[in-house]
């Protein structure tokens, strides 16, 4: 009897302890999951917030280590446009707003023709040239400027606008075309059969059914390939001059009142005033960007 | 034979093959595709001219200028020498890291020079490709896994990858040098006094952390992508027959993960071989951190031709690593699409 006592307490203990054991494992599995995601938040934002709150930060404090905005100051934004030690940044973000502007624009009025083509004609060759323009966006770019190089000194186009803009095309376009193309593959494009059907010419179907569905997936591409162009160093860093610098040249030689001293505050300040713009872009469009990142890359 | 009649009678009036039974049928189907291949043509005109322009153009004439020899003089012997054709010497010399000689002919590059940097800039790259996205794909899986996750807050983690990627590179490289610097914070925060670049190791563990940091989010965004297409039944199913995570990780999130996880390793592999934006600001390339890109554009002002041929081989690195993968890659989706076949008989 009480070997069957001890028996049925044993079984009822162990149960509960199973039970607990699960809730437990739930909660602990919740609080790992927490603790991680802290954790990336941590290591991708920790970073970025140093850069701002340097900004904020007297030069006198520069390698200051309080986590908190201390001696706080916006000297750092007068120091980051200041031009007389050579800097440039205000021109140089005209520039980078220029050249991005027009390598937009060009690539998406070409791009979208052929992401048309692409994602909705059946013809020869399909998966060729869009190897091809796969291809094309994998290129190394110290493969073009070379020649671009001796190309554009022979003809007096160094440090120009064009000289900038003609090889940015060939980074974003690729890109722009790929983007569009998976987007495109996913829209509904029964409506534009049914347009048809209702009397449209094929010309205008497009105009009047696709283009206002097309018009998010075309704001989402021009987003990406802005932040693309405005990215570029390489080809910038030996194209451009002073005058026609975009604000990646201009940051990383950014340079002091004295010439042994780096400027970091104002440099944290010349990138924040870079940054900020991109991130609330990115953050407000969020699902469109990563839709666009991704598109065709898990299909 | 059942099976290969089959198909036969349905395919027959898309390839046009059936026209006398269906005449007219046919031949509009075959007027479609005409017009289609026509419309298809003009419509990728202007794409295909841009990039023959940008692209097509330059790499063709930096394969013809990397056969020439550079004119100028020649800074082992202070004579002019005059261009024409080189040959393979271009290539020759950066593989071989021979340099022209006073005496004419050529000698071992002397340690310093351009020349003598071909063979340690290739191990760099090659270092950094691999280390980096090694990082950044156990790095990138383990975020994704915790983005699919549902719990409060998800939106706002998903937010937050995003910002190392808005940062522009060349602010990221800044950024990681305030960090690196002497008196920067990774010194205090680690209580160590590490001139991080300043010598070898740190310099190069310096770039490949910033790399890690800038481009893990995208690696994630590829990967999270990935996983949402795995069906959640399948998870149940497996956890109804008493899989455990180990098991449901191994046998089914890898396997189903595996082509969009190849993708993105592809990406990533292709942008690391020509990185350059990172170590040329963050370190300018001293202390073993020249990358193959830096190579060619600190060449450029040396002699363009000679810089011509290192990026041509450069480009045929990168290709080749491309094709390896492609084919990797190739034979994986067989691989896959085979074992659910199996699966389903």
């Amino acid at each position: 009897m009480t070997a069957a006592t001890s028996a049925a307490t044993t079984l009822r203990a162990e149960q509960d302890r199973g039970r607990r054991n699960a809730q437990n494992k739930e909660k602990w599995a919740q609080g790992r999951t927490y603790i991680s995601a802290a954790v990336i938040l941590i290591w991708c934002l920790a970073p970025a917030y140093w850069m701002v709150v340097t900004a904020f930060r007297e030069v006198g404090f520069t390698y200051d280590t309080s986590l908190l905005p201390s001696h706080v100051t916006l000297d750092n934004f007068n120091t980051a446009f200041d031009t007389s030690f050579g800097n440039r940044f205000g021109q140089a973000l005209l520039n980078s707003v220029f050249i991005g502007g027009v390598v937009t624009l060009v690539s998406l009025v070409i791009g979208v023709f052929a992401a048309y083509a692409l994602a909705r004609l059946n013809f020869r060759f399909k998966y060729l040239v869009l190897g091809f323009i796969l291809g094309a966006s994998m290129f190394p770019g110290v493969a073009l400027i070379t020649p671009l190089f001796q190309l554009f000194t022979n003809i007096g186009w160094m440090g120009t606008y064009q000289a900038l803009i003609i090889p940015n095309i060939s980074f974003v376009l690729p890109l722009t075309v790929y983007t569009m193309t998976s987007f495109f593959r996913e829209m509904p494009w029964e409506l534009e059969e049914s347009a048809r059907v209702d009397g449209c010419t094929q010309g205008q179907a497009f105009r009047k059914v696709i283009m206002p569905l097309a018009a998010p997936a075309i704001f989402t591409t021009a987003i990406l390939a802005f932040i693309s162009s405005w990215n570029e160093f390489l080809i910038a860093s030996q194209l451009s001059s002073d005058a026609t610098q975009p604000v990646t040249v201009a940051i990383a030689n950014f340079a002091g009142a004295q010439p042994n001293q780096v400027p970091y505050t104002a440099i944290m300040a010349a990138g924040t005033i870079v940054t900020i713009p991109l991130v609330i872009l990115v953050l407000v469009f969020q699902r469109k960007i990563v839709a666009g990142l991704t598109a065709g890359a898990v299909k | 034979m059942a099976t290969e009649v089959g198909p036969t009678p349905v395919k027959a009036p898309a390839s046009g093959g059936a026209p006398i039974h269906h005449g007219p049928k046919g031949v509009g189907e075959d007027n479609k595709i005409l017009s289609q291949g026509k419309w298809a043509s003009w419509l990728l005109a202007p794409t295909i001219i841009a990039l023959a322009v940008v692209i097509v153009y330059p790499i063709v004439s930096a394969i013809v200028m990397s056969f020439q020899k550079d004119a100028g003089l020649d800074p082992a012997t202070g004579l002019f020498t005059a261009g024409g054709p080189a040959g393979v010497q271009n290539y020759v010399n950066w593989i071989a890291q021979q340099c022209s000689a006073p005496a004419g002919g050529t000698v071992a590059c002397p340690p310093g020079t351009l020349g003598a940097q071909f063979w340690s800039a290739t191990a760099t790259t090659f270092f950094f490709t691999v280390v980096t996205v090694a990082f950044e794909t156990v790095l990138g899986f383990w975020m994704a896994m915790i983005m699919a996750r549902t719990f409060k807050g998800r939106s706002m983690v998903r937010a937050a990858v995003l910002v190392p990627w808005a940062i522009p590179t060349a602010v990221t490289a800044k950024l990681w040098f305030f960090i690196f610097a002497f008196e920067g914070i990774a010194n205090k925060m680690f209580n160590t006094s590490i001139l991080w670049t300043g010598s070898e190791w740190p310099a190069k563990w310096a770039v490949v952390i910033a790399d890690v940091w800038k481009t893990t989010p995208f690696m994630a965004l590829l990967i999270l992508a990935g996983l949402q297409m795995i069906p959640a039944e399948v998870y149940e199913a497996a956890k109804v027959d008493g899989a455990t995570a180990w098991q449901r990780f191994r046998l089914i999130t890898l396997p189903l993960v595996k082509p969009a996880l190849m993708v993105a390793i592809l990406f990533r592999t292709l942008d690391a071989l020509r990185m350059f934006d990172l170590p040329y600001i963050l370190t300018g390339g001293a202390n073993n951190t020249t990358t193959l890109s830096i190579l060619v554009i600190n060449q450029i002002r040396q002699g363009f031709n000679a810089a011509a041929a290192l990026s041509t081989i450069t480009f045929i690195i990168i290709f080749l690593v491309a094709f390896i993968f492609v084919r990797f890659l190739g034979a994986n989706v067989v691989e896959q699409s085979g074992a659910t076949g199996k699966g389903k008989k």
